[in-house]
């Protein structure tokens, strides 16, 4: 626009508020008008309809007719009890954390590489990005059979002696008794988090690549002249920057991490003594194949609170980063 | 600006390494969906076909095509709708912001991070209750109100960088709410729209948990008829492989041609303020 | 300007409705019960059972032609999809005309016990069924003296599947007593052939396996005393059949969690595998999928210590309350239970008619010979397909059953389902 324009709005800007106030605000309210619509689903859909599992949640509908008579706690305290339950918060923390660790390194040592002014860095990007398109259920089917113990990548490894049980693995490492299961990392669950990671390490490669693009180069020369190498640029210098991204990474693949089902659920299932199991898939098959409703409910509960840890605060935050 | 400890060549040994690494699971997919079901064995499944056996397709395609035709039926009319409701919304949170708008907006994102498992029992019984239980529509319905968060999002950080003074100055033409949006934001917001709509098309085509509790067998979206084929009887892995390829087809295709749309997407997606 | 909120705001919301009910007629959710289409509602779609439940419709419609009939099978999940989907449309009181359900607690203390469903005392007086199914079959679809649905079929459970080739080269014969099982399969293994085949991905196999165990070990009589609270979870004889089954379960291939029962199956057919346990619907799959013949490529005796019980599981259809075509329900029933609806079903299907009269020389070997063994045999309910207990404790045992196979802690197991026991009245 001609700086003339802009000049004329701000002269006239603090007349129009006085004198057309009646007009702005009848567009005002038109606005709001058109956002109620929205507003409304979003009141009825998101927070109703939370409000109401969590009713359920606290009823005794365990079967097929429904029952919303009170049976206060009772659900959450099967369920903490639960061998299955207990063994989905293991697999959660387990899968979450190795999950969001993997992504990070992989994602920033892919974002570094690709940032080198390489040839056909397009087609590299486009190969680590495609499996971002593809559908968990998808992955799901395509991995399960690479990872199935008796075929796939085991046909290469047992030649080198490395053969793995895979997804079949009840085997848990560095376990020790915690309530009725055995906690530590199950095995099972590093072939679900290989999966996992080829399809979402494009989503870290492309933020990590954003935010490196996003870095002057006038930083890496600042650096260069005090004598850093490019090694000790990137430790000292570029990684520290890309600290918020980081952030926002293992936000986003929390909020993934902790809800994850149809991937699971296509590849492995809940797994023999539920090594690969979690609370969506818990929550499908507790509700909608058992009818244990109030339970599932309550399982659902559960994972929206996980949830809710990380989101909140990071929305909260990223509002509070908006407005100053 | 390379890293120069890290040679050139060492540097194209590992791309190219760890993008056959990425590409192993499609060479699978296209050589085990390529065979006759009688070699696909297990000692054989990372060999070429003998011969090429476009067989699977053809028992795939006869077995996913009605629930290809439900993907489509959804998923177009579901992405043109959310769409537009998150331009009205990203509209009115950006340029027409009120008191208490920014909270409001905040409360509606997180309407994007939340488990689904945690609306799901109200929201069939609610489906059901008017009739739009196990219907495309009723499907439509959910994802257009679920994709609310995440349109408005794209399009409220896409509109912030239309400058305020355009609005202004518009407003002392004399051009109102509707005006404004018409003739200002949507054609300044094509590519907005191209974004938002291939975000939602990619998500709502491979979205699972709805489609597999909201709709039963003839209704079925794609990615559930993909997950039923592999509980069906012997697994034919060739068939799975070709279902699958089929399956992921629309959107990888829209990755091809639109990737850089899709990358924008994904990162618009990440909530910046 | 006030109108023009307004305007809009049922503008969108119009768009939205109308982009939704544009192609609503042809979802079959919401507008069914205005229709007197028959929907037979089953989660028949694999090969055999497809075809089976193809011929009983054209059956029907040669007999009534004016009677529009729908086939509405749900796919996937060995039926446990279809189940999900018929709780949920008999909880919006959209019942389909009738469905597939199996005989035993999942009809009675699911739909019974859910006042769900009416009574077919009358149409048994009227074809005169009450001496053409067994005795127990009939009280297996009963509750309170009421009978509420009408068998169509029997699987029978509790069968133990061999390859022939390899038991001839290793000189053995089919185990009918644990002893002989547990011998054989040493020497199995010793051979490095997996003795047991089991592919428990889906839980309700290792229960299978567990059932047939556990009817082997107690007897017909005491096993359905465990559903009545007759006998205890605790009892020695119960602890027995664990510490059997947990002895069997070292006898199976090492992958059994990546299998589902096909696959299991396969690994018999293929010779990787010497034996497994699964019902009949095995044979149709070795016959029909795998192109194996009947006692050449692979033999079947009943599971160890089960000579003369049959572990019975029954699809049958009733009527729900609320259609408003009942009388077409029961034309289509009235077929289901004839002779001639039996024996147009089950020969396809694999299975064999729930009546006692029906033409045995339409079945093959292994038909005629379960036809002759249904006769005689003491009948238990399965617990592993929802006939002998409810869906909330067996979801509870199956359960259970996962965290046994591979813990195989006795003691934890017992406990388990002592408390899941809570759940049956």
């Amino acid at each position: 626009m001609e700086p003339v324009i802009i000049k004329k709005t701000k002269t006239v800007k603090s007349s129009i508020k006085t004198t057309k106030k009646r007009m702005l605000s009848s567009d005002q309210l038109l606005a709001i008008g058109f956002l109620l619509p929205s507003i409304l689903l979003i009141a009825v859909f998101v927070y109703g309809f939370i409000s109401w599992t969590g009713y359920v949640s606290l009823s005794n509908w365990n079967s097929l007719v429904p029952d919303f008579s009170f049976a206060g706690l009772k659900n959450y305290v099967f369920l903490f009890s639960d061998f299955r339950f207990q063994a989905d918060l293991r697999n959660t923390v387990v899968f979450t954390v190795l999950f969001i660790g993997t992504i990070i390194i992989f994602g920033q040592f892919l974002a570094v590489l690709l940032d080198q002014k390489i040839r056909a860095e397009s087609l590299f990007r486009n190969i680590f990005f495609f499996p971002m398109a593809l559908s968990f259920v998808v992955t799901g089917v395509v991995w399960q059979w690479l990872l199935n113990p008796s075929t796939g990548v085991n046909l290469f490894l047992s030649k080198i002696g490395l053969e793995s049980m895979w997804y079949t693995d009840t085997n848990i490492l560095a376990g020790f008794k915690w309530g009725k299961i055995e906690f530590g990392v199950p095995v099972a669950i590093t072939a679900v988090v290989i999966a996992a990671v080829w399809q979402m390490t494009g989503f870290a490669v492309a933020m990590y690549l954003a935010g490196l693009r996003g870095i002057p180069d006038e930083v890496r020369e600042a650096a260069r002249m005090d004598g850093a190498t490019e090694f000790q640029i990137y430790r000292k210098v570029i990684i520290p920057l890309l600290r918020p991204i980081t952030v926002s990474v293992v936000i986003i693949m929390a909020h993934i991490s902790l809800k994850i089902f149809d991937l699971i659920y296509a590849m492995t299932g809940p797994g023999a003594n539920f090594v690969t199991d979690v609370p969506g898939v818990y929550m499908f098959e507790a509700t909608f194949r058992g009818n244990y409703y109030a339970n599932g409910a309550a399982i659902a509960v559960i994972m929206l609170v996980s949830v809710a840890v990380f989101i909140v605060p990071y929305l909260i935050f990223s509002r509070r980063k908006a407005e100053s | 600006m390379a890293i120069r400890t890290l040679t050139k060549p060492l540097l194209y040994f590992l791309l190219i390494g760890l993008s056959l690494l990425f590409l192993m699971p499609v060479y699978v997919m296209l050589v085990t969906s390529l065979k006759p079901l009688d070699q696909v064995t297990l000692s054989e499944m990372w060999k070429l076909p003998g011969t090429i056996d476009v067989s699977s397709y053809v028992t795939a395609f006869e077995r996913l095509a009605p629930n290809l035709m439900n993907s489509f039926y959804l998923v177009i009319p579901a992405t043109l709708l959310s769409a537009l409701l998150g331009s009205l919304n990203g509209y009115v949170l950006s340029k027409w912001r009120f008191k208490g708008s920014d909270t409001l907006f905040t409360l509606i994102l997180f309407g994007m991070f939340i488990p689904y498992q945690s609306i799901l029992i109200p929201l069939i019984q609610f489906l059901r209750e008017i009739g739009l239980y196990n219907t495309i529509p009723g499907l439509i319905f959910v994802h257009v109100v679920y994709g609310i968060p995440i349109t408005t999002l794209m399009f409220r950080n896409f509109y912030a960088s239309i400058p305020d003074e355009m609005i202004e100055s518009a407003k002392i033409d004399g051009a109102g709410f509707l005006r404004i949006f018409r003739h200002i934001m949507i054609p300044l917001s094509i590519t907005g729209f191209v974004v938002v709509a291939i975000w939602q098309f990619t998500n709502i085509w491979n979205e699972f948990l709805f489609a597999v509790t909201i709709t039963t067998s003839d209704q079925q979206p794609i990615m559930v008829a993909l997950q039923n084929l592999s509980g069906s009887q012997i697994v034919q892995w060739n068939v799975q492989m070709a279902g699958a390829l089929l399956a992921a087809l629309p959107t990888l295709l829209v990755y091809i041609f639109l990737g850089k749309f899709f990358v924008k997407g994904l990162l618009a997606g990440s909530v910046k303020g | 300007m006030k109108k023009s909120i307004w305007v809009s705001i049922v503008l969108i919301f119009s768009l939205v409705l109308s982009a939704c009910s544009s192609s609503s007629s042809s979802g079959d959710g919401g507008d069914k019960k205005g229709s007197d289409k028959l929907e037979i509602f089953s989660w028949w779609t694999g090969a055999g059972e497809e075809d089976g439940l193809k011929a009983l419709i054209k059956l029907f419609e040669d007999k009534y032609p004016d009677v529009p009939i729908e086939n509405a099978a749900v796919a996937g999940g060995a039926g446990t999809n279809a189940k999900a989907v018929l709780a949920s449309r008999m909880q919006g009181n959209d019942p389909p005309a009738t469905f597939q359900v199996h005989g035993g607690a999942e009809l009675n203390e699911g739909w019974v016990a859910a006042d769900k469903m009416e009574t077919l005392n009358d149409l048994y007086e009227k074809e005169g069924w009450n001496d053409k199914f067994p005795k127990d079959l009939i009280d297996l679809v009963s509750k309170d003296g009421n009978i509420y649905s009408v068998p169509v079929n029997i699987h029978r459970g509790n069968v133990l599947w061999y390859n022939k080739k390899i038991f001839e080269e290793n000189g053995l014969e089919a185990p009918t007593t644990f002893e002989a099982f547990f011998e054989a399969a040493e020497k199995l293994k010793a051979k490095g052939i997996t003795p047991l085949a089991l592919g428990d991905k889906e839980p309700w196999t290792a229960t299978h396996l567990f059932e047939t165990v556990l009817l082997g070990k107690l007897g017909a009589e005491d096993y359905s005393k465990l559903w009545t609270g007759g006998l205890s979870f605790d009892d020695a004889k119960v602890k027995d059949a664990v510490e059997t089954y947990k002895k069997m379960l070292g006898y199976i291939n090492e992958d059994h969690s990546s299998r589902n029962w096909q696959d299991a199956s396969q690994l018999v057919a293929k010779g990787e595998a010497a034996m497994n346990v699964m019902g009949d619907w095995a044979k149709g799959y070795f016959v029909n999928d795998l192109k194996l013949k009947v006692n050449e490529d692979f033999g079947y005796v009943p599971t160890p210590e089960t000579e003369g019980q049959f572990m019975v599981i029954t699809d049958t259809f009733g009527l729900p309350k609320g259609v408003n075509n009942a009388d077409d329900v029961k034309k289509f029933l009235a077929v289901l239970g004839s002779v001639e609806g039996q024996d147009a079903f089950n020969p396809l299907k694999g299975s064999i008619p729930a009546r006692i009269d029906a033409d045995v020389t339409k079945y093959d070997q292994y038909g005629k010979d379960t036809i002759e063994d249904f006769k005689e045999a003491k009948l238990a309910a399965s617990l592993a397909h929802g006939s002998a207990a409810s869906e909330g404790f067996l979801t509870k045992v199956n359960q259970a059953v996962n965290i046994f196979v591979t813990q195989k802690d006795a003691n934890q197991f017992v406990d388990s389902l002592k408390s899941a026991a809570t759940e049956l009245k």
